[in-house]
């Protein structure tokens, strides 16, 4: 690396608080697999670090109460060698598997892929759609808020300069429930995503009880298209309704043309991924 | 704080003594205490040819601060064996011709030794995807797939941890 920076080491999270919430502030680093890359490109220059990989408490699965609860140190390998995980969040494993190339996998964090506020970044549509909710903590206390209220824009989120997240929690979905992500790109190992999307279904008495769409890479941020959720939900599905529904959701996002893929063909992919995750979710429940 | 410091990495079994400034690299830090096994490619954790372990798990050195490795396990591919001794990831890249020009071949059988610790009987569509952040511009990877699934057979034999 080429510019000099100050580097602490806290082992607890409240020194790390302390140290970012001092005069000098700094520049949280998780597992750095975007912040050290964009420092060797320059796009970065933090005058301070303060790592946090040492700090025990923020890594972590822990369930309990119907409540599951990953630390944001938790690297995405971690959630792959996690039983609870699979059984828990399905789709969150269908995400890590193709996140990144395995040595990215071994080091990267969840709460480092929801901070960086990327909409390509792949553990955040699959938490959306179980209504994870994110836990942020400042030296004066700890707030939790959903995850579908934690980004404003592209790369921006609520977190001020002297929080950290220390979890992602989510109470665990019905018996009959299917809950799966997809994941379009250019080649499956180690691409940036075209189009991701999660989608949670519950079934109940014969009747959608609860539907998620959540999408990534098509908007700003990560965003859950909730007039189509609202479509779905207390009905019996069918071809057409399904259809309708798919139709919503490509009308809720805003995608942009990049080097990856045109808007339209994003736009496109959302109707079809829409179309084919929720009938397969709805057609392996009832 | 100061920037500098002298810190102990110990390495393929033996500590050694670096001084090294906040922001170098574990990758240079290794280079520079003459690990030259370790290969630099892009310095942007897409091409893998930097793999160490780390404490067992394979990471990109190049995305990793020196600093953040003290009292860590690091391995690199020459702890994995050695010419009288080869690892059979070694022996099966040797022997199958997995190498044309060499230079990603440290780190893809450091990925592969990784991917194998957790799952030691793989398929190809396994052994594909567990390489995925390793890049070969020579061989168009098929005797490396070959290699790992062959290694991965020897070692199931040997039984014994690897």
């Amino acid at each position: 690396m080429y510019e000099e920076f100050d580097l602490e080491t806290p082992a607890q999270l409240e020194d790390a608080l302390r140290v970012l919430s001092d005069s000098r502030g700094g520049t949280p680093l998780a597992g750095g697999t975007n912040l050290i890359v964009d420092m060797r490109a320059g796009r970065e220059r933090p005058e301070r670090i303060v790592t946090l990989g040492n700090i025990g408490e923020l890594r972590g699965i822990a369930t309990g109460d119907g409540r599951t609860r990953i630390g944001s140190m938790t690297t995405v390998s971690d959630l792959l060698r996690a039983p609870e995980i699979a059984r828990d969040a399905p789709s969150l494993v269908d995400a890590a598997k193709l996140f990144a190339g395995q040595m990215v996998r071994n080091t990267a964090t969840l709460g480092g892929n929801i901070a960086c506020g990327s909409p390509a970044a792949d553990l955040v549509p699959p938490l959306m759609s179980l209504d994870a909710e994110i836990t942020l903590a400042g030296t004066s206390g700890m707030r939790t808020l959903p995850l579908a209220d934690y980004f404003r824009g592209y790369k921006q989120d609520v977190r001020e300069a002297g929080e950290l997240i220390v979890d992602i929690a989510w109470n665990r979905l019905p018996t009959k429930s299917v809950n799966t992500f997809y994941k379009l790109a250019r080649r499956r190992g180690d691409a940036i995503t075209v189009t991701g999307l999660a989608v949670t279904l519950c079934v109940a008495k014969g009747r959608c009880a609860r539907a998620r769409i959540a999408l990534g890479a098509v908007s700003p941020t990560v965003i859950r298209a909730r007039k189509a959720e609202a479509m779905l939900e207390g009905k019996v599905l069918d071809a057409e309704l399904i259809d309708a529904t798919a139709g919503q959701a490509a009308r809720e996002c805003s995608p942009i043309d990049d080097l990856r893929a045109s808007a339209e063909y994003r736009r496109h992919a959302v109707r079809v991924l829409t179309r084919r995750l929720v009938s397969t979710a709805w057609y392996t429940l009832v | 704080m100061p920037n500098e410091k002298t810190i102990i990495l110990r390495v393929n079994g033996r500590d050694d003594e670096v001084h090294v400034p906040s922001h170098r690299t574990l990758l240079e830090a290794l280079r520079t205490s003459g690990h030259m096994d370790v290969k630099c490619g892009c310095e942007k954790g897409d091409c893998g040819a930097c793999a160490v372990l780390v404490d067992g798990l394979a990471v990109d050195s190049c995305l990793t601060l020196a600093w953040t490795c003290e009292g860590k396990e690091i391995t690199t591919v020459a702890g994995l064996g050695t010419t009288e001794n080869p690892h059979p990831l070694q022996t099966a890249f040797k022997d199958l011709g997995a190498a044309q020009c060499g230079f990603c071949t440290p780190g893809m059988i450091m990925a592969a030794k990784c991917m194998l610790d957790d799952n030691p009987d793989p398929s190809e569509e396994d052994v594909r995807m567990g390489l995925a952040g390793n890049l070969c511009r020579c061989t168009g990877y098929t005797k490396i797939f070959d290699a790992v699934l062959e290694a991965a057979t020897v070692m199931r034999k040997e039984g014994g941890p690897s």
